[in-house]
């Protein structure tokens, strides 16, 4: 019986999740906010700040991309909560929750949706990043574990996402709030500049950070250098978040629907 | 006669709100009640209970025997959902919205083509079907809507203000349709804040008011309770107004209202007989008449003497 309910739960998140891509493909307008806002980063930093802040561009692209990516991932995982707060303003969430199907397979839906959304944004970014002159200096190996690591990351932090977005009551309040949330996160952090010439609470707090952390794994990984201890940081942030996170968006999402 | 909804004592609270205050209420198989009321009366608090989406504080309710709170699973393989707070998808192609519900029904990949396909020719939006559903016109939409909560073949249907924002044009085409599911079997509960509406589609009328039903029956029955025919009479020529205006006066010992615009003349009559009498009284003064008639009240009237108060509909 639980087997069939989760056949019956994964085809129709399935279905769901078809049409989630099928709107990333009728929205790329969607897409650019988190493909072409971390270019425009990308670009400016490498050109405007890379000599004065690593001696030479080039070596400046090496440490930016892996930090970009991270930033990236977490831009687009932010889209979630604002989807389905859209979906439930629209009406659209009381016409599936009306049909016969598993009460998860929106969220399901949307989560695999976003896993397609992830993955665009990473190829994307490391093209545009191999054009400028970004060198992978490890394997395909370490790359492709990069890349998953930062679609998990995603997946973790997408939660915080809907329960913000179950919580509040318009798509661009949703919007507006997660912009603030992470504009502190991703700058806070050793994504554009080391740490070192922080204030000293600033530094303690950017030292952690889940961005910092996860930039960190990630640079061990694609440029080559240590791994292990940045990697444990970031895996606990990621078990901490779906740990908070998780529950409460299930709540909210039980509340709201 | 077999009920297909049956809900008794529903009470529904939003804070010191009382969206419904004890709502009873029966649909027969293969019916059309129709729940009139002004907004904010809780119609549409009541379909959304009625189609699982929402739990009463108190009351229970069943669709074909099935409780809508304990087997809210067997309801929804039941109905379909059409209304102000059930959406297609805008982005979505009229094809892509009726394939995706027909894939969340279980049907095959072909199956849910073939469905869409079926839906949109009967919907006559075939030649619409491949464009996003944000470029449909009002009624367009409304009968993709309409599509969309057919694809399962429901046997209930639900239809919260279908035509709510809609020209006069679009609103008889949602009839067409909504009529043509009834002639198939449909069971349909149709709330409105438009008396034509109900007078039009319903066989029966539940009228609700702050969350209560004030009244029930038949649309003629509900006209009837509140009494009072009215006779109606406009001259041909508007020099016959005063004459008329003194005949009817006197025939029915009730002042008239006039309207001088439309040339109108109505007063209120006890006695049906009074008609033919009428008919007889113009003649013998020579007068000719566009429109001679003796008609039960609006539901409009109807609506102000159970509540007290205007629709939103006569408003408008």
């Amino acid at each position: 019986m639980s087997t069939i309910a989760l056949d019956r739960g994964a085809r129709h998140g399935l279905a769901l999740a078809w049409r989630g891509i099928l709107k990333i493909r009728k929205n790329p307008e969607q897409l650019a906010d988190v493909t072409l806002a971390p270019i425009v980063f990308l670009v400016m930093f490498t050109y405007l700040f890379g000599g004065a802040l690593a001696g030479n561009t080039d070596a400046y692209l090496q440490m930016l991309v892996p930090g970009i990516l991270v930033m990236n991932i977490l831009q687009a995982s932010m889209t979630a909560g604002v989807q389905l707060n859209t979906d439930v303003s629209k009406g659209v969430f009381d016409r599936f929750r009306s049909m016969p199907i598993a009460r998860s397979a929106p969220l399901i839906g949307a989560v695999l949706a976003d896993i397609v959304r992830y993955v665009v944004c990473i190829v994307v970014l490391l093209v545009v990043a191999t054009v400028m002159g970004f060198r992978v200096q490890t394997g395909p190996a370490e790359l492709l574990i990069a890349a998953g690591l930062a679609i998990l990351f995603g997946l973790c932090f997408c939660w915080a996402s809907v329960f913000v977005g179950m919580l509040l009551k318009t798509p661009q309040a949703v919007q507006g709030l997660m912009f603030v949330l992470i504009m502190p996160l991703t700058f806070g952090s050793n994504v554009f500049v080391g740490t070192s010439t922080m204030p000293g609470w600033l530094k303690a707090w950017a030292d952690i950070s889940p961005v910092s952390l996860l930039s960190d794994a990630l640079r061990g990984l694609l440029n080559g250098g240590a791994i292990a201890g940045p990697l444990t940081g970031s895996l606990i942030w990621m078990v901490a978040v779906v740990a908070v996170f998780f529950p409460l968006a299930m709540w909210a999402y039980r509340k709201r629907v | 006669m077999a009920l297909a909804i049956r809900a008794e004592g529903l009470v529904k609270h939003y804070g010191e709100t009382k969206a419904l205050d004890g709502v009873d209420l029966e649909v027969p198989e293969g019916r059309v009640v129709g729940v009139l009321g002004p907004n904010g009366a809780g119609k549409t608090t009541a379909v959304r209970v009625l189609a699982t989406l929402l739990r009463p504080d108190a009351g229970h309710a069943t669709v074909h025997g099935h409780d809508v709170v304990k087997d809210p699973r067997a309801v929804r393989s039941l109905i379909g959902l059409t209304g102000q707070y059930a959406s297609v998808d805008e982005d979505l192609s009229g094809t892509e919205n009726l394939v995706l519900l027909a894939r969340l029904l279980d049907f095959s990949r072909a199956g849910a083509k073939a469905r869409a396909r079926e839906l949109l020719e009967q919907f006559e939006l075939t030649d619409a079907a491949g464009r996003a559903a944000k470029t449909y016109s009002g009624g367009m939409r409304r009968r993709l809507d309409l599509a969309a909560s057919l694809v399962g073949n429901p046997s209930v249907l639900y239809l919260d203000e279908p035509t709510t924002g809609l020209d006069p044009h679009a609103r008889n085409e949602v009839w067409a349709v909504v009529r043509k599911l009834v002639a198939n079997g449909v069971t349909v509960l149709l709330t409105t804040q438009y008396l034509e509406e109900a007078d039009q589609l319903a066989d029966s009328i539940t009228v609700f008011d702050h969350g209560r039903v004030v009244a029930q029956g038949r649309p003629d029955e509900l006209k009837r309770r509140v009494g009072g025919q009215t006779l109606q009479v406009r001259p041909t020529s508007l020099r016959d107004l005063d004459s008329v205006y003194r005949i009817l006066g006197d025939l029915t010992g009730a002042r008239p209202t006039r309207d001088d615009d439309t040339g109108l003349l109505t007063a209120p009559v006890n006695d049906p007989v009074l008609l033919s009498t009428l008919v007889r009284k113009l003649d013998e003064a020579g007068i000719t008449a566009d429109e001679l008639a003796l008609r039960l009240p609006s539901l409009d009237e109807v609506f102000l003497a159970l509540t007290g108060k205007q629709t939103e509909g006569s408003l408008a």
